[in-house]
């Protein structure tokens, strides 16, 4: 098992490397240099702060020897200072958002899963039946649905016509006097509808996933001969094919990693809530460079780390993945 | 395989014929758009802002009084128009390196397949708003962008097909004959491995057009006074309080659309699967 895991490890320096450097060149490559922009926002900005601007951030050396500098940085987690006026550094601006937007989307994961494998298992089991049919039909729905006009819908819905629920912020103007428990439920509440959308985008794809899985097992030759030693039903579905139906699902929890960081753009824009998504989001209008390039990376990274997990799941559970590959 | 079977598959699948319908219905409304329009999509009318629902104006107006039925209709080209391009430059990209990688095997493989495992890595939502912002929005390159994000699982795909006919009898007779590669590539190999790749350039369409309908929604794709679908629901967005239709019409074109391409790739799926 060690052996294995120090394999995986010793594949993803490779592909830590390929990350940094299309985040460094496609970032680099791109026309529109910051110190024209920030040049084009403010009058004022004369040709020796245009200067000033580009040595302090080594912007007037060439691309592979920033690189090279860069790359360093980022081998001790230093992406630099943001170009913006507070200037703290990327690393502080990261770990201030980054609590939120994996609060939400660990919530959004763990609700996904509790709610789609029973979904996809059930629908598999009882295939072609009425049940089976519907949920079919809301996963055409769900893959169809853009989740941001949902959420507008939503908000709309139960926020501006019933008013039940918050629309904006994760939590309300009078925070900081509540008591803990009056806290928890301020921010439980406010992410009731965040949460509740990206559990409906998650939702179709997973448990189509688990219920073509559960049948692929069900047709296997070693469920037909459980049956016909006569165990129960019970002990087929469960003790047999639903350990195995589910290998398969651990390694989509590694592949939704990107699409959920991804997707807390949008949420977080529509909803206002101050995660990672947002802060991405105004980097990338504001081209504050450093910012844009240390959450390519750090998504990239928890991008990895979900594959590993999810890798070291697999191999725990099917010694053939763990001593197969050589 | 026998012609009448598929035929008669095609014929038992309601998936396929009710996406056929909506996509076609989707493709006429855009290419008779200015035939069906009411208004011009672009025409402001200052008398005639965030004017309800009507028989003047089906589904209202919008914060600069423009009848949003014809900025749907015309958003409908935009949609498609990027759905296509964006799935054809990842097909191009995704044939090409799956055929590369699979036929030749070794060092080109595993180069070709490395990057990819490298770019799957990206949150591909941030990578494309990254480069977007940096060049400027316009339809050309988000189009240009969504296609080069989106070639990987095209690319994987046509390796793992590729790798499977590469071993057939029918190859090995072209390689002793001393056919070049290119051709056993292009000629030999690549129709047969056509049929999945038709699925997912279905299916891609679908994920283009939700892709460029969140930029444009973000202000980072389609800009106005162009309709699409997605900037109509910004102002929906913005105006959440007292226009309900701005954000429901263009949201409902967009989920009826990629349900129809999700439908007509399902279907043809089923089709063309042959262990069904």
């Amino acid at each position: 098992m060690l052996r294995y895991i120090a394999a995986r490890l010793a594949g993803m320096i490779p592909l830590l490397f390929g990350i940094t450097l299309i985040c460094f060149f496609v970032i680099h490559l791109a026309p529109g240099d910051p110190a024209q922009f920030l040049a084009s926002m403010n009058p004022k900005f004369s040709e020796t702060a245009y200067q000033k601007f580009e040595k302090m951030y080594g912007l007037d050396k060439p691309l592979p020897e920033q690189y090279i500098i860069w790359l360093k940085r980022v081998a001790v987690l230093d992406f630099g200072e943001s170009f913006s006026q507070d200037g703290k550094t990327v690393t502080a601006k990261i770990m201030e958002r980054m609590p939120v937007t994996i609060y939400l989307n660990v919530m959004g994961m763990l609700l996904i899963f509790l709610i789609a494998l029973p979904l996809g298992v059930w629908s598999a089991y009882k295939q072609n039946s009425l049940f089976d049919k519907s949920v079919t039909v809301f996963v055409f729905i769900g893959f169809a649905v853009p989740t941001f006009w949902l959420a507008l819908l939503c908000m709309y819905y139960f926020g501006v016509i019933k008013g039940w629920l918050p629309i904006s912020g994760l939590t309300s103007y009078n925070f900081d006097q509540l008591s803990f428990l009056g806290k928890v439920w301020d921010v439980a509440w406010h992410s009731f509808l965040p949460v509740l959308l990206s559990v409906f985008g998650g939702l179709a794809g997973l448990s189509r996933f688990a219920r073509n899985s559960m049948l692929e097992v069900l047709g296997e030759d070693y469920i037909i001969s459980a049956r016909a030693r006569g165990l129960s039903e019970r002990r087929v579905v469960f003790k047999h094919a639903l350990k195995n139906a589910m290998l398969p699902v651990v390694t989509i929890l590694g592949l939704s990693v990107p699409g959920l960081i991804g997707g807390s753009v949008i949420f977080e824009s529509i909803f206002g809530i101050a995660g990672m998504g947002q802060l991405f989001y105004q980097a990338v209008m504001m081209r504050d460079y450093p910012v844009v390039m240390g959450i390519l990376v750090m998504g990239a990274v928890l991008t990895l780390i979900g594959n590993l997990i999810a890798d070291i799941c697999y191999g725990l559970v099917d010694p053939r993945i763990r001593y197969g590959k050589k | 395989m026998a012609k009448n079977r598929l035929l008669g598959k095609v014929k038992g699948s309601y998936l396929f014929y009710s996406g056929l319908a909506v996509v076609l219905f989707f493709i006429i409304l855009a290419v008779f758009a200015p035939v069906i329009a009411t208004h011009d999509p672009t025409a402001i009318d200052l008398n005639n802002i965030f004017a309800a629902p009507s028989a003047e104006h089906f589904f209202g107006t919008d914060e600069l009084g423009r009848d949003v039925f014809s900025r749907i209709l015309y958003g409908s080209r935009i949609s498609l128009f990027v759905g296509f391009v964006a799935v054809g430059i990842s097909l191009i990209i995704g044939v090409f390196l799956g055929l590369i990688a699979g036929y030749f095997g070794g060092w080109t493989d595993i180069i070709i397949m490395r990057i990819v495992d490298i770019m799957l890595c990206f949150p591909a939502f941030f990578l494309i708003l990254a480069v977007i912002a940096f060049l400027n929005p316009s339809v050309f390159n988000v189009m240009a962008v969504i296609g080069l994000t989106g070639w990987m699982g095209v690319t994987r795909l046509v390796r793992a097909e590729v790798m499977s006919v590469k071993t057939r009898d029918y190859i090995t007779a072209a390689q002793v004959q001393g056919i070049s590669g290119r051709i056993i590539m292009f000629k030999h190999i690549l129709p047969n491995v056509m049929t999945p790749i038709f699925v997912t350039a279905t299916l891609g369409i679908a994920g283009a057009i939700l892709t460029e309908s969140s930029l444009s929604f973000l202000g980072l794709g389609v800009q106005p006074p162009t309709p699409s679908w997605g900037n109509i629901l910004t102002a929906g967005k913005d105006n959440i309080m007292f226009a309900w239709w701005l954000s429901m019409f263009p949201g409902l074109a967009i989920f009826v659309t990629v349900l129809g391409y999700n439908l007509l790739g399902e279907g043809l799926r089923d089709i063309l699967d042959p262990k069904n």
